[in-house]
């Protein structure tokens, strides 16, 4: 029988260079909910879908407010974010104390970035088996950072993880363009789009299965981070639902013609 | 307040009496970090419409041998604040590395040293109070100048306990009672920034520098004089005290050989 004995550990490479552990651990990315982030010149937002283990039990939170001016939105094994926004929390609170200031925010992804790259290159250590989105507004404006178990961490335009995450990518990818013109509203609109698109045929967008989180400036004041759950989200829910009908009859029109 | 540095933190004895000496152990602990060694006396630093005006001599005292006579006491941080130091020279210099070493720090982030006058005096002040926490006190009293996050002109100290205190103009030291008094007299209490030119804030402190190396027998007529604006920092390092007139002096009696 075939047996791989290059995944014992996250220490050591297999005669390809690859490091297993930390391929696996990308995998517990995938098997997560989808969470979708995109940013344009004034705000940054996270949409989530969030999957309940049985009917009569809550649903898991997918976005994770770190301070008043970020958010973190999760995919994978959720008490290792447990573990990571713990530590952001700190981090971002210890930066006020001593400097008066929020901490920025490429500061603080690099600093999650190191101690998850550390848990790939040490023996008995393993990967967080989470990817985040880290969003939320600093001196330079608002940002997005994509960050995953390999350690590596990137400033994202927009960006999805989680599964089925590929056709919200495709979606962002696709609009892209339009998301630097949009108002805090339809940036939230083309993140809940993005996050319909990785539905499967028997699901749907609900009051109880969706977050939004938005943060952002306002004609140069920064705007706290917003959490929309529950029937906070049923109002934008309604407007996704009155933009795709809209849209669909437009659609048609075109088809008539 | 007391202007000698090595009095500063320490109980006042017209209000707690004398210390009783009895209580000092001959041996015990390590002391030498406890009173300040080489010194540089007052700060001054006025606020003005659209920055801060901040000045220092260039001396720096060994008791009161005027010892180093080219110390420059003004530091930039980044390309918008100032810190001017008194009180221990040899703790000035290591307060200025570890600014310099998180001057690069913060250099490494895309937008570079994204830290203002405000952070960086909160941020003193609570290494300030940590170090006399450890009963290893950090022996200086400063003034950081520039701007806070809201863009207005920031002026405030720092001493060795710790303690922070703001105001429009203020000074450190000798300073305190010599330089305050004139500021307070050239720019009265309520009259708004926007009344003060940058030609008045820098022609006060040099009439305060002036007093000062009159009457303060830690000074030196030699000085260093910066101001911050939103176009950035001109520090002026090797200036000399202009216009000395000590008619005055005449009249002084009491001290020295003299017999009156």
């Amino acid at each position: 029988m075939f047996r791989n004995n290059y995944d014992n550990d996250a220490v050591t490479f297999s005669p390809q260079g690859r490091i297993f552990q930390v391929e696996y651990a990308q995998e517990a990315v995938k098997q997560g909910s989808v969470v979708v982030g995109l940013v344009n010149k004034t705000h940054a937002v996270l949409v989530g879908l969030k999957r309940n283990a049985e009917e009569l039990s809550s649903y898991q939170k997918k976005i994770i407010e770190i301070d008043s001016h970020m958010a973190i939105a999760i995919a994978g094994l959720a008490s290792d974010a447990r573990v990571l926004s713990n530590f952001m929390k700190q981090q971002s609170l210890g930066s006020k104390m001593t400097y008066g200031r929020p901490i920025p925010l490429d500061r603080i992804v690099s600093q999650i970035g190191d101690r998850a790259q550390t848990n790939t290159q040490h023996y008995g250590k393993r990967p967080y088996g989470v990817g985040l989105l880290v969003a939320g507004v600093d001196e330079a404006g608002p940002h997005l950072f994509e960050f995953q178990p390999s350690g590596l961490t990137q400033e994202m335009a927009a960006c999805a993880i989680g599964a089925r995450s590929q056709m919200a990518r495709t979606y962002l990818e696709r609009n892209l363009d339009k998301f630097d013109g949009c108002s805090r509203d339809e940036l939230i609109q083309h993140g809940l789009s993005a996050l319909k698109e990785t539905l499967s045929q028997d699901k749907e967008l609900t009051v109880d299965n969706t977050s939004v989180g938005v943060v952002g400036v306002t004609n140069g004041k920064k705007e706290s981070f917003k959490l929309y759950e529950g029937q906070d989200t049923a109002a934008l829910l309604e407007v996704l639902e009155q933009r795709e009908s809209a849209g669909a009859e437009a659609e048609s029109m075109e088809v008539d013609s | 307040m007391n202007h000698f540095p090595e009095a500063w933190g320490r109980p006042r004895n017209d209000v707690y009496g004398a210390y009783d000496h009895s209580y000092l152990q001959t041996t015990g602990p390590k002391a030498h970090t406890s009173s300040p060694a080489v010194t540089g006396t007052s700060v001054v630093g006025v606020k003005f419409n659209g920055g801060v005006a901040i000045a220092t001599d260039n001396l720096a005292s060994y008791g009161s041998l005027a010892r180093f006579s080219d110390v420059k006491r003004l530091r930039t941080f980044g390309d918008k604040a100032i810190v001017g130091f008194g009180g221990d020279v040899s703790d000035m210099q290591y307060l200025d590395r570890l600014l310099a070493s998180m001057d690069i720090n913060e250099n490494y982030s895309p937008r570079g040293n994204m830290l203002n006058a405000k952070n960086l005096h909160t941020y003193l002040a609570k290494v300030f109070y940590k170090r006399r926490s450890e009963f290893n006190p950090l022996w200086n009293h400063v003034l950081v100048a520039g701007f806070d996050g809201e863009g207005e002109p920031f002026l405030s100290s720092a001493d060795l306990l710790g303690t922070t205190f703001s105001a429009p103009h203020l000074a450190t030291g000798f300073g305190a009672h010599l330089a305050v008094p004139i500021l307070r007299r050239k720019f009265p209490e309520g009259m708004p920034l926007e009344e003060i030119s940058q030609e008045d804030a820098v022609q006060a402190l040099k009439d305060c520098l002036k007093v000062l190396f009159y009457r303060d027998a830690r000074s030196i007529d030699k000085y260093s004089i910066a101001v911050v604006t939103k176009d950035g920092i001109d520090l002026k390092e090797d200036e000399q005290i202009q216009g000395q007139s000590w008619a005055f002096a005449e009249r002084i009696k009491g001290y020295g050989a003299q017999t009156v």
